[in-house]
């Protein structure tokens, strides 16, 4: 059974405000995709702190980003985020920030081409509102530069 | 990607795959290439079948046959390790950076 986090986050952070979580209740914005994936660039992002080399860390309320070369190894890789819980993400990013998969899917030709670079955040964010309207245009932007035909965002 | 079926639901992304693994493991276990692959092929596959908008396609994998356990405690009082202190953060911080530093200037 899947589990339900909303009532989970609630109970847990009992002695505060209730959290609202977003609700969108209209049909979801729709770009289809106009070729197979297997001719498609792919840009991967991950909310799970990740940083590359000497990148400073996340702070509270972060709505910065960081760009991860993607031919990064995980000698080169860390995470920092309080909202989770990071061992296994330390030991092995592969776990929410799947660069290496997502080169070998590249390689084996599943997908046409592996955007460089990753994008990563912190995703421990409380406003929704700091996500909206300042982290996910300036991604946007990015995505845009770049040319992306398809957007792989995995949390944490 | 989502771990989380119910707060995905609340969104409402246009498309969305879910897998029932503990939070942190939204693509596989750490060190199991194979499993990871073959969730990141599913979602790359997802692209071209997810054809309505609000989507969630559910993977099939399972976190333990044997063991369900962690779905009682997920997230769940003392789930969470505790923040260190910002001294001890801030020590940490520098040496991450100050060894990442030293092996660039090689």
């Amino acid at each position: 059974m899947p589990v339900a986090y909303i009532p989970r986050t609630r109970e847990l952070y009992k002695a505060y405000t209730p959290y609202r979580w977003v609700e969108n209740r209209d049909t979801p914005p729709w770009t289809p995709l106009t070729k197979p994936i297997a001719q498609c660039k792919v840009a991967l992002m991950s909310s799970g702190g990740i940083l590359y080399r000497d990148q400073p860390r996340f702070h509270r309320e972060d709505a910065s980003y960081r760009l991860i070369p993607k031919d990064a190894t995980q000698a080169d890789l860390d995470v920092w985020h309080f909202g989770y819980r990071t061992d296994d993400a330390k030991l092995d990013h592969n776990c929410v920030f799947p660069l290496a998969r997502m080169r070998e899917l590249e390689a084996e030709g599943v997908i046409g081409e592996l955007s460089d670079p990753a994008y990563s955040f912190m995703g421990g964010i409380y406003s929704s509102r700091t996500v909206r309207d300042e982290l996910a245009p300036r991604i946007a932007d990015e995505l845009k530069r770049v040319h992306v035909d398809a957007f792989y965002l995995v949390p944490a | 990607m989502t771990s989380a079926l119910d707060i995905t639901q609340a969104v409402n992304p246009p498309r969305a795959v879910f897998v029932n693994f503990p939070l942190g493991h939204q693509t596989g276990k750490p060190n199991q290439p194979e499993l990871q692959r073959q969730i990141v092929r599913d979602a790359m596959r997802a692209f071209e079948t997810i054809g309505k908008p609000g989507t969630i396609v559910e993977l099939p994998y399972v976190w333990d046959t044997n063991d369900r356990r962690w779905e009682e405690t997920d997230y769940t009082e003392g789930f969470l390790p505790e923040r260190p202190a910002k001294a001890d953060a801030d020590k940490a911080e520098a040496e991450r950076r100050a060894r990442h530093a030293s092996a660039n200037a090689k």
